[in-house]
């Protein structure tokens, strides 16, 4: 019962982490048709951001931080290299993944290709025992953030103008600028979130696996990818499902199979999913 | 009468094909103006030529304001209402959020839109994707009628509508014409003859007649493809 528990709270916390980057993934495809492959560099800026102020700054401080500089980097990415880009999407991918390859040269660059301690908190090192299972804190706290950015997003998609414009956008986005409405500013918002909730999942990447690298946003960029097409393109709500679909499967095939199996596992679900709902669990609704 | 929207030389080209090949015609400030033609003739087209929704070249002056340097929406918020053929509507949001999405004035003409749609305060809660396509008509118009618009274009709003709700967009359409001129799109030459007199006819891209529809009915019998209009 207790290894069911560990493996329970262990995947919904890795589920928790995909889904901070494949939410902003996922919105930005589904209001502006970009394929953000720079998306994980968000994540990269935002561990380092976390890390470096995480040397004068107490923890909480820190992340604050580590999203101010993913959200600033996210916008102007937006501005510069992508703006100027929006009707023709193969330059999108070759300006995201070049710039992508760049961020991650220039991080290695700056603080090195091997792995950076990254310090814990002392509550978020220490461990709750649930149902006999003996839980590190690290994993509430990645869960806790999850379900605070998607209740979050939740009500900005209902509640709020901009919300109902990316709502429509994902939907129309030519019939939204014929209601009078400039869509540009709904896509640099979408990029300034997306880069927020991927910069404040580097920050908790670096928490729960220890340490950071220049290539970590790279290699889960990849499951975000994933969940995003498992969930169903622009959809937030197919985004948490995925997420938590994802990240279960991975850690019980990794754990009742072999190491390995589940990254394995979850390009098969993937490809399932494909066969039986192209359109992703959702289908293509924020 | 002073012409409100001026159109001159437009062109599109969408891929290899020519579809406007100098477009030129002006709509007066009051009233209905058609714009009609066979299927193809390009008439969709120049309602998205004049909003910039597709790549134009030409000269369009709506109220004095040249918008062929303007970006779609910032035409739009001049004051060019627009209700396009596939109605627009957002299906995954409701009859009100998909209302809400198109106010721009500081008061929307709410009272306006319930008064000549009762039906969509009632079904403010409901998915626009479960109207029916008659309903889903009423949020298209009922969206341009909701900001104070100097102009409406309207793209063949009766297009497969049971014959009841044709009217019943007429009557709209009438009352509408009242306080703001529209041009229209439209294949009804019933409905067209009801609302109006004035009319321009493309045919192959081009404009082939600019008037009063009872000017020549046997010529526009034939560039129409019709029965006498």
């Amino acid at each position: 019962m207790s290894t069911l528990v560990l493996l329970t709270m262990t995947g919904l916390g890795l589920g928790a982490l995909y889904f901070l980057i494949a939410s902003g993934l996922s919105l930005i495809f589904g209001l502006a048709d970009v394929l953000n492959f720079a998306h994980g560099l968000f994540l990269g800026v935002g561990a380092y951001a976390t890390w470096w102020a995480g040397r004068h700054l107490p923890f909480p401080l820190a992340v604050a931080v580590g999203v101010l500089v993913g959200v600033v980097f996210a916008v102007a990415v937006e501005l510069v290299l992508i703006r100027p880009l929006y009707a023709r999407p193969i330059q999108q991918v070759l300006v995201t993944v070049g710039l992508s390859a760049a961020g991650v040269a220039l991080l290695q660059a700056a603080w090195g290709a091997d792995p950076r301690p990254f310090a814990k908190p002392g509550w978020a090192a220490a461990t709750t025992r649930v149902l006999g299972a003996v839980v590190p804190n690290d994993r509430f706290v990645l869960i806790g953030a999850a379900i605070a950015v998607f209740a979050g997003l939740l009500l900005f998609l209902r509640r709020t103008r901009y919300g109902l414009i990316v709502r429509a956008g994902v939907e129309d986005r030519a019939m939204v600028t014929a209601l009078g409405i400039d869509v540009r500013k709904a896509f640099t918002l979408v990029f300034a979130i997306g880069g927020a909730a991927a910069a404040a999942a580097g920050a908790l990447a670096g928490m729960y696996f220890g340490s950071i690298t220049p290539g970590l946003g790279g290699s889960l960029l990849i499951f975000a990818f994933i969940v995003v097409v498992i969930g169903g393109m622009g959809s937030v709500t197919g985004c948490a499902l995925a997420a938590v679909l994802v990240g279960l499967v991975q850690q019980f095939a990794n754990y009742y199979a072999a190491a390995g199996v589940g990254e394995a596992s979850v390009v098969l679900l993937l490809a399932v999913v494909l066969l039986v709902r192209p359109g992703g669990l959702t289908g293509r609704t924020a | 009468m002073t012409d409100l929207l001026r159109v001159e030389d437009l062109h599109v080209r969408i891929g290899s094909s020519h579809i406007l090949q100098g477009v030129s015609f002006a709509v007066p400030g009051s009233g209905v103006t058609a714009l009609l033609g066979r299927n193809g003739a390009g008439k969709t087209t120049t309602l998205r030529a004049i909003l910039g929704l597709v790549p134009r070249t030409g000269t369009v002056v709506f109220d004095g304001a040249e918008l062929t340097r303007r970006r779609p929406y910032e035409t739009v918020q001049l004051g060019l209402g627009y209700a396009p053929e596939d109605r627009g509507v957002f299906a995954g949001l409701t009859v009100a959020e998909n209302l809400r999405l198109a106010e721009r004035d500081r008061e929307p003409r709410y009272d306006l839109v319930y008064e000549l749609f009762p039906e969509l305060r009632t079904r403010a809660k409901q998915p626009a994707g479960t109207l029916s396509g008659g309903q889903q008509q009423m949020v298209a118009i009922g969206r341009t009628l909701l900001n104070d618009n100097r102009m409406l274009l309207v793209d063949e709003p009766t297009k497969g509508l049971a014959p009841k709700i044709v009217t019943e967009v007429a009557d709209v359409l009438e009352r509408a014409a009242a306080t703001v001129p529209i041009l229209l799109v439209e294949q009804n030459l019933a409905l067209v003859r009801r609302l109006t007199d004035r009319a321009v006819l493309i045919a192959e891209g081009r404009v082939a007649h600019t008037g009063a529809l009872s000017d020549d009915p046997d010529r526009l019998q034939t560039l129409l493809g019709v029965g006498r209009a």
